[in-house]
């Protein structure tokens, strides 16, 4: 039994964001992080080893530097790392992601009690669309939005979140499973992780270049990449600067709000 | 004729993916329709609901005709009841396999963030999350730039025979804005965020005037391989802001005292009008207010009448979701805070002091009238 975990390394949206003069993101000022909630997906692994001792591996698509990423999964407790990355993947929608990563996770292996955490989101995309389409492409149930997983033999009992409350969902293994930050509280690297964590014989780092992906049944080779792709940026652009309104300086900003709005109809 | 993906000119007609809870349509449904009638005449064609469920009265499908739709689809089976993904996905993509609808859109929320790339994946086409704008007919399209972008189109070209279906989506927390197409596939299908489509008013004539369509559909027990074993409603009332006129909403400078914070917010609320309380990221990731009352990129969109947002600083993750609202009135300690950029009226101050002088001036002034 194993868990592959997928991670993304993505420009930390929280703090400032640089945008270009072509309305482009300014990617290399901007400092990267792992994913938020894929941290989730990797602690909910990490909880699955913690109790049946099974093999935890992360896999990511992303370029050469993601390794670094990779390494502090390991330092957090994964057993060994895939790093899909090539040139010809640059650019992929989710359509074309989820059809590499899935080819990256088969190339892997899905056993019949395997576990496929992904995080709900990315927080530079927002889409939430990665995880269920490689579910699809690999043929597995899905249940998105995990905040509960209980696992009993090869039976996951998970809370599924909705806005308005949530559904108790069973499924078996193997299954793809999305995580949302209220799942639980990541674990910090230990310092034997970070110790271990570029020892590769211990932890093994494959790196699935565009040559070892290109014949698996999951991949159409003209579906990936900027060109590829089902979906395309036609224009990129930043919202307008709203004239700024009206500053109430007086003595009695109070009172001169609410004359205002009395005179506006709005009270 | 097979199904081809590629074959863009076999594809007509527009689809809005009618969820339901519990028997209940979704409010979005209906802001799903009104958007997709003007879609439906950009394009000439018709403009279909589709409702998967349980014992779904005609009356009940109906519903979305009074919003727009020419006629709803609907598929009805005990093994619909509750979401699931694999009978919803296998259900949905075998009708468009058979009707051939050009666009899909479906309500960005929970269950359709979970259908819509399963399904995309499926019919092996593009899918666009969280659309807040759409747009076919091209001189429109420039037009919705021309408000809503910085970019100088004098320097843009436009090809004004475009018939793709403009997406455009917040990227990056908001920061940016991205207008995405699928050219080569069909369906062009985009999940559209909730409370942002202005909904249209309800006409009963063409509620009852709606088709309702039964088709024929295979779905069997073994097609699904998860298991609902309940559906929970939150014990709590939700707070309903997106449906609200007033938002007074709470942010970081609320924190030192939130109780007597609230009180003023709700206070205040009802001096306007009546409405309910917000909060930015700040407060419900500190814990200090329930999710539900996030507004902001990845909380609710919302364009209340009024917004007031006390002690909030106005990071664009948070603005991203209020800076339509009609009247945005910002109080704030620091004068420099980037919310009174897009503020209406604006008070430098301690919200904990200008609220109370606030709620007693607008009480007064109403008593003037």
């Amino acid at each position: 039994m194993k868990a592959i975990v997928c991670v993304k390394q993505v420009p930390d949206t929280s703090g400032k964001v640089a945008v270009k003069a072509d309305g482009t993101l300014d990617r290399a000022s901007m400092a990267t992080i792992t994913n938020p909630d894929d941290l989730a997906a990797l602690e909910a692994a990490l909880k699955l080893k913690d109790a049946t001792g099974c093999e935890v591996v992360v896999v990511t698509m992303g370029p050469p530097p993601a390794e670094g990423m990779l390494r502090e999964c390991i330092a957090r407790g994964a057993d060994r790392a895939v790093l899909i990355s090539g040139r010809e993947f640059g650019g992929s929608d989710t359509f074309a992601t989820s059809q590499i990563i899935a080819a990256g996770i088969n190339k892997i292996g899905v056993a019949e009690d395997d576990v496929i955490f992904c995080g709900r989101q990315a927080i530079d995309g927002d889409t939430a669309q990665v995880g269920p389409q490689i579910a699809e492409k690999l043929h597995l149930p899905q249940v998105s939005y995990a905040a509960d997983i209980q696992k009993d033999g090869n039976t996951l009992l998970i809370k599924r979140m909705l806005e308005d409350g949530y559904m108790m969902v069973k499924v078996q293994t193997p299954c793809l499973v999305t995580c949302i930050k209220e799942l639980n509280e990541p674990r910090y690297m230990s310092v034997g992780g970070i110790f271990e964590c570029y020892d590769n014989e211990k932890h093994p780092m494959d790196v699935y270049d565009y040559n070892a992906l290109k014949d698996d049944p999951l991949i159409e080779v003209d579906t990936i990449g900027l060109k590829g792709s089902p979906t395309n940026v036609f224009k990129s652009f930043t919202p307008p600067q709203k004239g700024a309104g009206m500053m109430l300086t007086g003595d009695a900003p109070a009172a001169d709000l609410a004359g205002i709005l009395a005179k506006k109809h709005i009270i | 004729m097979a199904y081809d993906f590629r074959d863009i000119a076999a594809f007509k007609g527009v689809w809005v993916f009618c969820e339901q809870r519990q028997g209940v349509q979704q409010n979005t449904n209906f802001e799903l329709i009104s958007e997709g009638r003007k879609l439906a005449d950009e394009i000439g064609c018709e403009l279909a609901g589709v409702l998967l469920g349980s014992d779904i009265a005609d009356e009940m499908a109906k519903e979305v005709g009074g919003y727009g739709a020419d006629k709803v689809i609907v598929a009805d089976s005990p093994l619909l009841k509750d979401y699931t993904t694999d009978a919803y996905t296998k259900v949905l993509c075998d009708l468009v396999q058979e009707y051939k609808p050009e666009v899909v859109l479906i309500g960005a929320s929970n269950i359709g963030r979970d259908l819509a790339p399963r399904m995309a994946a499926r019919l092996h086409t593009g899918l666009t999350a969280d659309a807040t704008h759409l747009d076919i007919d091209t001189t429109k399209y420039v037009e919705f730039l021309k408000e809503s972008s910085s970019l100088d189109l004098s320097k843009q070209k436009f090809d004004y025979e475009d018939r793709n279906l403009k997406m455009t989506r917040p990227a990056f927390g908001g920061h940016l804005m991205a207008t995405i197409i699928c050219p080569r596939f069909r369906p062009q299908m985009s999940t559209v965020r909730p409370g942002v489509m202005k909904k249209a008013e309800f006409n009963a004539e063409k509620a009852a005037a709606c088709v309702v369509e039964r088709p024929a559909f295979e779905l069997t027990a073994a097609d699904i391989k998860t298991e609902v074993l309940e559906v929970k409603k939150a014990a709590e009332q939700l707070v309903d802001l997106i449906g609200a006129d007033v938002i007074v909403a709470l942010g970081r400078g609320a924190s030192k005292d939130m109780d007597t914070a609230m009180k003023l917010a709700q206070d205040l609320a009802d001096a306007l009008g009546g409405g309910v309380v917000g909060a930015s990221r700040a407060l419900t990731d500190a814990g200090l207010i329930s999710a539900d009352r996030q507004v902001g990129q990845t909380g609710k969109t919302v364009h209340p009448k009024v917004y007031v947002a006390l002690g909030i600083s106005g990071a664009i993750q948070h603005t991203a979701g209020m800076q339509d609202s009609e009247t945005i009135i910002a109080v704030n300690k620091n004068e420099t805070a980037p919310i009174f950029g897009i503020a209406d009226y604006g008070i430098v101050g301690d919200l904990f002091k200008v609220v109370p002088q606030l709620i007693a001036e607008i009480n007064a002034a109403k008593a003037a009238k």
